[in-house]
């Protein structure tokens, strides 16, 4: 008897070498997919950063290549500040809206929904979070047009002078809903909604129903189940859900381009500066703010153990 | 006062109802404008009904070729990242080693970023490397964010591939290429198919990134944003958003068929 | 004749654990080996090592005779039925047998026969058309026994073969595999928790403790010479006498064992008395089964259903034939 079954082709012979060193099987996957992101993308992100060490001449209105934190300076300029304060409130109120609309849908779908019912609700927050991100914008210019239905409706309502009352705040108004802050507030809900259902749902799926009976059978009214029960269990999720809202709130440029105020955002400042303004290194240090709030965000999110749920 | 096990609290069902709602309403909505006959305004109710405008749109060489550049990008960045995505879930979805985490890090980084942030970082390198724009440095970006979707699709499908069966094939004479071609391969399949349909909808849809590395060039959503900011015919603009709608929902509704049996949540990593 | 398997001084270390230490086995060609355990006592590890889905961190693997050392799983005419089946779930059950004889490059019509063949032996003709999910669990080990036989491997190798199926369908299977391989003469080597399984099966058990092998016999000699108090312990249910005890009975100072079914009730001539209180008295059908207090140890006897048996509590004599007592090689 053989013990070896017929002569060795290559195939054969190179699988072996790499069943022999598993380790190198592994470097050999992982090479091209290293080279790509940790070349090309942790290298431009590299690059980026070491241009925000650098500053622009203000007569040459060229780069200088010289070190220096000139240009992390001019970002602490009031009107810069500004800028940073605008879009991480924005943020934070995207966030917390985002987690109360997202919360009973994702706790009927987890606790409630079965089967097909469990199907439609997964279809009914996938399909708006896959549909065309510019689309999504485009039916809110529609929607918050002057002449657009919501005027219309509130219109129809008699609700009209309310929304006039509305616009005519500081801050939060403007000339129609599509060029105040309260439509560019809406939108960001609006777009970044799945991303915060999905994550809360995952925490959620993950409680026994019995963990809630029994809080009702210890004699707890449905507000306090919620309160120690529920929302603890799903601060995860809610975490989880909360970096998508906020890091994508503040990298955003097109959203307060489109329907908002003239008041600048985070992504429209680094856009302006890196295109028209032609100052990369301001660009570049302003891109870094959400690269540090999402680093220290992170951060706490992990510490709530909101990995677990994404 | 007790909950019954299966019926929701009204106010519950209200409140989700309303949510589903509030994420539907907007792009039915688009549905309704792609037939006004409102030309110059977004005016509710609609005077009128045409489909004049769906011909229009289809006339259009700009749209076409916005269309094409963007198909193409998809196909390419979606090839890329299927490659990529799956080589990266083979090695992490088994294997321990030192830095397994950085790796895993470094997949998602490109999602978890500002889009901004990674579009101005590639803009500064092709900057820096004196590489001017051109088709392939949309597809550079756009491969690099699809890696992730393609990676989380096919690793939770490794994960649940027993290490049995490959042990099995090798144990009845098959080497590490044949055992990837006759039984890896296939098991893997419907969650490459899926992961890849959730990747080429992500490319087609992209705006932020690419109007860092494109140039002059127009995609697809590009000249949707051209028209978004200094608008010229409208009632094409809401023609051509009616036929996205409708061309990303199929990859998706395919892409849920296909790992619905497997209960991998595609596209949960968008 | 070579052996079909032998391990000179082979180890498998994992980091500071050490699944198989310095283990020397031979194994003859045309045996049925037991490799008999609790869990996590090294027989699973030796048969992947065996398979090649492990290397070993030392020693040598030799299979019939030639180093088996780096060489892969696909490269050794060995082949394996899985604790799992590990049935390729995109495939029919024909192509799952004829899995082995494809990758080999064997033409269709060759291999379909082949594997038709295969099927008829274990008793699955006309199953080929199935998927692996249409199967019950005896029917899916069936396949996998097919899938490695279709092969002509000179080892067999199966893992805990039987470990799935319920008690009617392993003692028809225990049968079936014995058959099998007298029918087929190729050595088959199992890993086993069970005993039972391996006395009944096995020319020659190999009882695995803590990475090493312990003891290696027949089942006879296994059963009724143990080495060691853990094999008494582990095959079959043994009183273990302490050296004390031993010293008293018998004069020497060693570790001692006695099987329960060779105590008998009264004082008998030229036989070892032991005299105690009886504990406990249950009725298991076949047999009585009594525990009974010998100063401070607590023996069992296992005595013939229809023996008369004084009640709880009360002063009980048993003895035994000097024979009875198998002196083992613990330290005292």
């Amino acid at each position: 008897m053989s013990l070896v079954v017929g002569a060795e082709p290559l195939s054969s012979r190179l699988s072996g070498l790499l069943w022999r060193r598993p380790n190198l099987l592994i470097l050999l996957l992982l090479l091209p997919p290293l080279l790509w992101l940790g070349l090309i993308y942790v290298g431009s992100l590299f690059s980026l950063l070491l241009q925000s060490f650098f500053s622009i001449d203000d007569f040459t209105g060229q780069v200088t290549h010289e070190v220096t934190l000139l240009t992390y300076a001019e970002l602490l300029r009031p009107s810069n500040l500004d800028i940073i304060t605008r879009t991480v409130t924005m943020a934070a109120l995207v966030t917390v809206a985002s987690a109360i609309i997202a919360f009973p849908v994702a706790y009927y779908a987890a606790r409630y929904a079965k089967g097909r019912w469990k199907a439609f609700f997964y279809l009914g927050v996938m399909l708006p979070l896959w549909s065309s991100y510019l689309v999504k914008i485009y039916a809110w210019k529609m929607i918050l047009s002057k002449e657009g239905i919501v005027s219309w409706l509130a219109a129809k309502l008699g609700l009209g002078v309310l929304l006039d009352g509305w616009l005519s705040l500081p801050v939060v108004g403007g000339n129609s809903l599509s060029v105040s802050a309260t439509g560019t507030f809406l939108v960001f809900v609006y777009i970044w909604l799945p991303y915060m259902i999905l994550p809360i749902q995952a925490a959620l799926e993950r409680v026994p129903a019995s963990l809630i009976e029994a809080s009702h059978d210890l004699g707890a009214a449905p507000g306090a189940t919620f309160r120690h029960v529920l929302l603890p269990l799903a601060l995860p999720g809610i975490a989880a859900g909360s970096i998508f809202t906020f890091s994508l709130t503040l990298g955003d440029y097109i959203v307060p381009g489109i329907i908002g105020t003239s008041r600048l955002f985070i992504g429209q400042a680094v856009y302006m500066q890196q295109g028209t303004a032609g100052n990369i290194p301001l660009a570049a240090a302003f891109s870094v703010v959400p690269m540090l709030i999402m680093a220290l965000y992170l951060w706490l999110a992990r510490k709530m153990g909101a990995f677990d749920a994404l | 006062m007790r909950y019954d096990r299966s019926t929701a609290p009204l106010l519950l069902k209200i409140a989700a109802a309303a949510g589903l709602l509030f994420l539907h309403l907007p792009i039915l909505l688009i549905f309704v404008y792609a037939f006004t006959t409102e030309t110059r305004s977004f005016q509710w109710p609609p005077p009128g009904f045409t489909t004049r405008w769906l011909a229009v749109a289809w006339e259009r060489p700009d749209v076409w070729q916005a269309l094409m550049l963007s198909l193409k990008v998809a196909a390419i960045a979606t090839l890329l990242a299927l490659v990529l995505g799956t080589l990266c879930a083979a090695a992490l979805s088994r294997a321990r080693f030192f830095g397994r985490e950085a790796v895993s890090l470094l997949v998602i980084l490109p999602i978890a970023l500002p889009g901004i942030v990674t579009g101005i970082a590639l803009r500064s390198a092709f900057g820096l490397a004196e590489l001017p724009f051109s088709f392939w440095t949309i597809v550079l970006g756009h491969a690099t964010f699809c890696i992730v979707v393609v990676y989380n699709n096919a690793v939770a499908r490794f994960r649940r591939l027993s290490v049995s069966l490959i042990e099995a094939s090798y144990d009845l004479g098959a080497d590490g290429f044949q055992t990837f071609r006759h039984v890896v391969l296939p098991n893997i399949a419907t969650a490459l198919l899926a992961g890849g349909m959730l990747a080429f909808a992500l490319s087609f849809d992209e705006v932020i990134v690419t109007t860092f590395t494109a140039g002059q060039q127009q995609t697809l959503p590009i000249w949707m944003l051209q028209e978004l900011i200094r608008p010229r015919e409208r009632p094409v603009t809401n023609v051509v958003a009616m036929a996205v709608v409708l061309v990303t929902f199929l990859p998706i509704l395919l892409a849920y068929a296909l790992t619905r049996e497997g209960e991998d949540t595609a596209g949960s990593g968008k | 004749m070579t052996s079909a398997v032998s391990f000179r001084a082979v180890s498998r270390h994992f980091g500071s654990v050490r699944a198989v230490d310095a283990v020397d086995l031979d194994i003859p060609a045309g045996e049925f080996f037991a490799m008999l355990g609790p869990s996590g006592s090294g027989k699973t590890t030796c048969l992947r090592l065996m398979a090649g889905f492990e290397q070993p961190t030392g020693g040598a693997i030799a299979i019939h005779g030639r180093d088996a050392t780096g060489l892969p799983p696909w490269r050794r005419a060995v082949n394996t039925v899985f604790q799992d089946y590990a049935l390729f779930p995109h495939m029919t059950i024909l192509d799952n047998v004829a899995y082995g004889l494809m990758v080999k490059g064997v033409d269709r019509a060759t291999r379909r026969r082949a594997a038709e063949e295969a099927l008829d032996l274990v008793k699955l003709s006309g199953y080929g058309a199935r998927r692996t999910g249409q199967l019950s669990g005896g029917q899916r080990q069936r396949v996998a026994l097919a899938r490695a036989l279709v092969n002509k491997p000179s080892v067999l190798l199966l893992d805990e073969p039987l470990g799935a199926l319920d008690l009617k369908l392993r003692e028809a299977m225990q049968e079936e595999l014995k058959g099998l391989q007298k029918a087929l003469g190729i050595t088959f080597i199992f890993v086993t928790h069970d005993q039972v399984e391996a006395l009944s099966m096995a020319d020659r058990v190999a009882v695995f403790h803590q990475g090493r092998i312990v003891q290696a016999g027949t089942p006879e000699e296994i059963y009724h010479n143990p080495r060691s108090r853990f094999v008494a312990d582990f095959v079959g249910s043994s009183n273990i006498m302490p050296p004390a005890l031993t010293a008293r009975l018998t004069g020497e100072r060693r570790w001692a064992s006695l099987r329960p079914e060779l105590l008998r009730l009264g004082r008998w001539e030229d036989g070892l008395v032991l005299e105690g209180t009886l504990v406990q008295s249950s009725f298991l059908g076949a047999f009585r089964r009594l525990a009974v207090r010998v100063e401070s140890e607590m023996l069992h006897a296992n005595l013939p259903a229809g023996v008369g048996v004084p009640g709880e509590g009360s002063a009980i004599t048993l003895s035994f034939d000097r024979s009875a007592l198998n002196l083992l090689d613990d330290a005292p």
